[in-house]
C-alpha cells in the first residue's frame, strides 16, 4: 500500500468544553511544527461556553500550507454529532477514531471511500491513566500511532502545555498519549497516511491575532485599550499577557467608545496606541474615529470582522464590513485601510500601520476577520531587522523649543503638519474636534474650513505614493485572474495550486490597501486579464463594487459567501474550473450548509430556493 | 508662590482667544478661578493638559496656554485617562458641563471614579443644556420645564457628590462660580490631591436656567469650611452633607482620602512614563515573545 506522506488533515470534533482547542492546537499542531512540518489550523465553534458543536482542523504538510482543506483524512469524533456532521468530508482511505459503543455510521459511504473505522476506548484509557479529561490526549496519541508519527516530540509539547499544572498532570498526559499510541499500534494495521519528521527550518506557529500583537509590540505600541469582542478578544488577552514583559499598559475599558477615545488620548500624549474590536464594537467607535481624523491624531484600529448585522454570528467569519470601514464617520474623513491576507502580513502590516499613522497623523484600520485572526499557521520567523520605526513629523523637545508661534495644524504642501506632545515647551496647542485654524482654535469661516478639509485629504495623496502597488501573483498568461482581499488569500493560493494540477492557469490580484486605492494599477491589470473573478465573503460583492466605482469596470464573475464560514480552496478551484468551462453564472453564491449540518436540522428551510447558490459536492 | 509672580503668571496663562459666553455666565468665573489656580500652582504650563468635551464651558482649553484637547461630547474622561496613562508626569485636568459628564458621559464617569487616576475633573454644572439652547439636564430639578420637557422633567436630579463619594473618588468637592476665591482653592486642592478629584461647580445659566439663579444659590448655599465641626475625612458625615438637598445645600470640600492610585498599581510605569520609555527605546526585541510560538 502506498501511504500518503506529510499531506494530511486531522480533525477533532465534539462539544464545547471537551478541550478540543487546547488538545488540537497545543498538542497535535505543535508536535507537527517541532517535527519540521508546516501546519494550518482553524477552529469552528459556536458562541457558547459549554455544549454546541466544536471542531478543529489541523492540516499538516511537507511544505508551507496557506489554508484549511475541505476534506478530512482522520476524524476524531468525540460524539455521534461529530460523525454525522463530518463523515461525508472524509477523504478516500481516511479514518474515524471514535469510542462510541454503537455509533451510527453511513456504512455505504464508508465502503465507497474505503474509510477505516478505528474504535479506540478513549475514555477507558484516559480513566486508567488518571482522568476522563485526558480523552483528547489519548486520541492524539492514537492518531500518532495510526500515522506512525514520532511520539517523543509529543512528550515535550505535553510538558510545555501542562507544565504549569504540575508534574502529575504532565506525567498522566504523557501516559495517556502513550496508551492511545500503543492501542492504535497494537490493534490496527497500516493507515493510508503517514507523518514523517523533517529538518525544521526557523519556523513559528501563531494566529493572525498573535501576529498583530507581536507586530504592535515590535512597532513600539505602548497602549492598548479595548472591550472584549470576538473575534478580536484574543488581541486584548495576548496584549495583556505581555503587559509586564514589554511595559505596555493594556486597558479593558467600559465600552468601545471609551476604548477608542482612550487610545486617542494616549496617542495625543505621544505614545503609540491601538484599539481593536469587531464590527459591533466599531459601530460604537465611529464618532471617535472621526475625532482622530479631525484632530489628526495617529491611531491604529484593528477590526476583526464577523457576520452581522447586530450581534450576528459572534464566532464566525465574514468580509462584509468593508463598506462600513471605508465610510465610517460623519462627513468625509480620510483614513488608511489595510487588509492583511495572512499571518506574515498581520505582523508586518501592523508595524506599517503604526508608521503610517504617525507619518500621516491619521487613523489606520487593520481589517481582518475571524478566519485570519483566529487561524494558526506555520510561517518563518519574522525578520526583526527589517523593521524601521518612523514617527514622522513629531518634533523633538529641542525643535519644539525653537517655536515661537507654533501652529499645530499648519497648512502644508503635503498636508502633514509638525506635531508636538504635552510636556514639550512652546508646543502648546488645542486639539479640537471642532473645525479649527492652524493653531487649533475653533473656526467656522468658509475659507478656513475648506483649507483644513483639503489639507487633511491631501495627506492621502502622499500615502498613495508611498504604498506599494498591488501585483499579480502566479502565472503570467493566466486564463483567469482571481481578485480578492484579506483572508481569502490563503484559500485562493491553495486553489491556484489545485487548478495547476489540472493544467488550469490562474493568477491572483490581492488588494491589500483599500484606502487609498491603486485605481490605475488595478485597471491596468484588469484590462490585461483574460477573465476576472472577484471573491469575497459578503453578499453584495463589496470589493467588486468599489472597483466599479473607481474605474468603471465590472469583474466578469463574482464568487460570494456569507454563511459565516471560510472559503475552502477545493470549492474555489471547482468554481473557477466551471467558469473556465463557461458553465458558471456571473454571480456565484457559495454555501456550505449541507456539509456543516445534519440535513434533519434544516428540514424547514431546505426547500427554500437558494437562487444561484452552489453547494459543491465532494 | 508670591503674589507678584502669581499675578505675572496669570497674564502668561491666557491665550489670544476670548470667550463669547453670555453676560453673567458662571463659566467666566470658573475660567478665572482655573487660570488663577494654574498660575498659582508651580507647574510648567506645558505639563498641564486640559481635556474638555462639548458644551459652553468645554471651550475653556482655548483660553489657557496649556496643552488642550477638546474632544467629543461625553468622552472627556476616556481621553483624559489615555493622556494620563501615556504620560503619568502630566497634570491632567478634565473639564466639561453637567450634560457632558452626568448625561451622555455618565457611563465613563462611573467607571473612572472606580479607578482613582491621579487627575482632576471639574464639572461646570448649571443644571441645564446651554449650547443646545436650554434643554433639561441630569442635574435639573424634578419638574424643570424646558423645550425638551415642556410639562416638567419626570426624573429626579442626580447627585454627583453622592455618586463621587460612594463610587471611589478620593477628593469630592462642590464649588460655586460666584465664590471665585474659594473655587480657586478647591481647584488647587483637587490638583494637588493624589487621586481622582471630582469637583462639581454650581454656576447659574443666566439665559436658560430661571430656577437655579444667583438669588436661589444665595438663599440655599452654605459653605462646609464655615462649619468647624465638619471633618472631610469622615465618609459617613460627608455622605450625610452631600445628601442634604433642601433649605440648605452644602458646598466646599466634602471628602478626601489617600488611596493608592490606578497608576501606582502599574509596575510598567513605576520607573518612567510610557512616553519616556518609548523615547528611550525604539528598537524592541520581541524574540522572547516569538519563543512562545515555537
Amino acid at each position: 500500500m502506498n501511504r500518503k506522506i506529510n499531506d494530511f488533515t486531522w480533525k477533532i470534533a465534539g462539544v464545547a468544553g471537551d478541550g478540543i482547542l487546547s488538545a488540537g492546537l497545543h498538542m497535535f499542531a505543535k508536535t507537527a511544527l517541532r517535527s519540521g512540518l508546516y501546519v494550518f489550523s482553524n477552529a469552528e465553534y459556536p458562541s457558547l461556553i459549554r455544549g454546541g458543536h466544536n471542531h478543529l482542523d489541523v492540516r499538516v504538510n511537507e511544505k508551507e500550507v496557506h489554508s484549511h482543506s475541505k476534506f478530512v483524512d482522520l476524524l476524531v469524533a468525540l460524539n455521534q454529532d461529530s460523525i454525522d456532521y463530518h463523515i461525508h468530508k472524509i477523504s478516500e482511505n481516511g479514518g474515524i477514531v471514535y469510542d462510541l459503543d454503537q455509533p451510527k455510521i453511513d456504512m455505504e459511504y464508508v465502503k465507497k471511500k474505503h474509510i477505516n473505522l478505528y474504535y479506540i476506548p478513549l475514555l477507558k484509557l484516559a480513566t486508567e491513566c488518571g482522568g476522563k479529561i485526558m480523552r483528547n490526549t489519548v486520541a492524539i496519541g492514537a492518531s500518532f500511532g495510526l500515522l506512525d508519527f514520532d511520539v517523543d516530540i509529543l512528550d515535550s509539547v505535553i510538558k510545555d502545555t501542562f507544565g504549569k499544572k504540575g508534574e502529575v498532570v504532565v506525567e498522566n498526559n504523557i501516559k495517556a498519549a502513550r496508551a492511545g499510541y500503543d492501542y492504535a499500534k497494537e490493534h490496527f494495521s497500516t493507515f493510508g497516511f503517514k507523518l514523517e519528521k523533517r529538518v525544521r527550518k526557523n519556523t513559528v506557529f501563531l494566529s493572525g491575532n498573535e501576529a498583530i500583537t507581536a507586530g504592535a509590540i515590535k512597532a513600539g505600541c505602548k497602549f492598548y485599550s479595548a472591550y472584549p469582542m470576538t473575534p478580536a478578544s484574543s488581541i486584548l488577552s495576548s496584549m495583556a499577557s505581555q503587559e509586564k514583559n514589554y511595559n505596555i499598559v493594556v486597558k479593558h475599558t467600559e465600552d468601545e467608545i471609551s476604548a477608542i477615545n482612550m487610545a486617542i488620548g494616549a496617542s495625543y500624549a505621544g505614545v503609540r496606541s491601538m484599539t481593536g474590536t469587531s464590527g459591533g464594537g466599531f459601530a460604537l467607535m465611529v464618532e471617535g474615529f472621526g475625532l482622530a481624523s479631525i484632530t489628526e491624531t495617529p491611531l491604529v484600529v484593528v477590526e476583526a470582522q464577523r457576520p452581522g448585522p447586530g450581534t450576528g454570528m459572534a464566532t464566525h467569519t465574514g468580509q462584509a464590513d468593508l463598506r462600513f470601514i471605508m465610510h465610517a464617520s460623519t462627513d468625509e474623513a480620510p483614513r488608511i485601510i489595510i487588509a492583511p491576507g495572512d499571518i506574515d502580513e498581520c505582523f508586518y502590516e501592523t508595524i506599517h500601520a503604526f508608521n503610517l499613522a504617525d507619518k500621516y497623523q491619521m487613523a489606520v484600520v487593520i481589517l481582518t476577520d475571524k478566519y485570519l485572526g483566529e487561524s494558526y499557521m506555520t510561517t518563518h520567523e519574522f525578520n526583526q531587522s527589517l523593521v524601521k520605526i518612523d514617527r514622522g513629523k513629531l518634533l523633538t523637545d529641542e525643535q519644539a523649543l525653537k517655536e515661537n508661534d507654533y501652529r499645530r495644524y499648519k497648512v502644508t504642501a503635503d498636508g502633514v503638519s509638525s506635531r508636538t506632545v504635552p510636556g514639550q515647551k512652546n508646543g502648546q496647542h488645542v486639539a479640537s474636534s471642532y473645525e479649527h485654524d492652524e493653531y487649533g482654535f475653533e473656526r467656522e469661516e468658509e475659507i478656513i474650513r475648506m483649507a483644513m478639509h483639503d489639507k487633511r485629504f491631501r495627506k492621502l495623496d502622499q500615502v498613495k505614493l508611498e504604498l506599494k502597488e498591488p501585483e499579480l501573483v502566479g502565472e503570467k498568461n493566466a486564463d483567469i485572474t482571481i481578485i480578492g482581499w484579506g483572508s481569502t488569500k490563503g484559500p485562493v493560493f491553495e486553489a491556484i495550486k489545485l487548478l495547476k494540477e489540472k493544467g488550469l492557469k490562474a493568477n491572483y490580484l490581492q488588494i491589500k490597501y483599500l484606502i487609498p486605492f491603486h485605481t490605475e494599477k488595478i485597471t491596468k491589470i484588469m484590462k490585461e486579464a483574460k477573465l476576472t473573478v472577484c471573491i469575497e465573503g459578503n453578499k453584495l460583492g463589496q470589493l467588486a463594487g468599489v472597483i466599479k466605482e473607481q474605474n468603471g469596470m465590472d469583474v466578469n464573475y463574482k464568487i460570494l459567501k456569507y454563511d459565516g464560514r471560510p472559503f475552502a480552496p477545493e470549492d474555489i478551484a471547482k468554481i473557477v474550473e466551471s467558469i473556465l468551462q463557461h458553465k458558471a453564472e456571473k454571480i456565484i453564491v457559495l454555501n456550505g450548509y449541507q456539509e456543516a449540518h445534519k440535513t434533519s436540522d434544516l428540514k424547514d428551510i431546505k426547500n427554500i430556493n437558494f437562487s444561484k447558490m452552489i453547494t459543491p459536492q465532494n | 508662590m508670591d503674589k507678584t509672580r502669581s499675578a505675572l503668571r496669570f497674564k502668561q496663562v491666557s491665550t489670544q482667544e476670548l470667550p463669547n459666553w453670555c453676560g453673567g455666565c458662571g463659566d467666566f468665573n470658573i475660567l478665572f478661578a482655573l487660570k488663577g489656580a494654574v498660575a498659582e500652582l508651580d507647574i510648567p504650563l506645558e505639563n498641564v493638559v486640559l481635556v474638555s468635551g462639548i458644551g459652553c464651558g468645554s471651550k475653556t482649553p482655548h483660553f489657557i496656554k496649556t496643552y488642550g484637547f477638546e474632544g467629543l461630547h461625553g468622552r472627556i474622561l476616556p481621553v483624559a485617562t489615555g493622556v494620563k496613562l501615556a504620560n503619568k508626569d502630566l497634570t491632567v485636568i478634565a473639564i466639561g458641563g453637567d450634560g457632558d459628564g452626568y448625561g451622555i458621559g455618565a457611563g465613563h464617569l462611573f467607571h473612572t471614579l472606580r479607578r482613582n487616576f491621579d487627575m482632576t475633573y471639574i464639572v461646570q454644572n448649571n443644571a441645564v443644556y446651554g449650547l443646545t439652547k436650554g434643554q433639561t439636564s441630569p442635574t435639573s430639578e424634578k419638574g424643570f420645564k424646558s423645550n425638551s420637557t415642556p410639562s416638567g422633567a419626570l426624573e429626579d436630579a442626580t447627585n454627583p457628590m453622592v455618586l463621587g463619594i460612594t463610587t471611589g473618588a478620593t477628593y469630592v468637592a462642590r464649588g460655586y462660580a460666584y465664590d471665585v476665591d474659594h473655587l480657586k482653592k478647591l481647584i488647587i486642592g483637587a490638583v494637588e490631591h493624589k487621586g481622582f478629584s471630582l469637583l462639581d461647580v454650581f454656576q447659574p445659566c443666566t439665559t436658560y436656567n430661571k430656577i437655579q439663579t444667583v438669588a436661589w444659590y444665595k438663599q440655599h448655599l452654605k459653605k462646609l469650611e464655615d462649619d468647624t465641626s465638619f471633618d472631610s475625612k469622615n465618609k459617613q458625615e460627608a455622605l450625610k452633607r452631600a445628601m442634604q438637598w433642601g433649605e440648605t445645600i452644602w458646598y466646599g470640600k466634602f471628602y478626601q482620602e489617600r488611596k493608592s492610585t490606578y497608576e501606582e498599581g502599574l509596575p510598567q510605569i513605576a520607573k518612567a512614563s510610557l512616553l519616556n520609555q518609548m523615547r528611550e527605546n525604539q528598537n524592541i526585541d520581541i524574540s522572547p515573545l516569538m519563543n512562545k510560538f515555537k
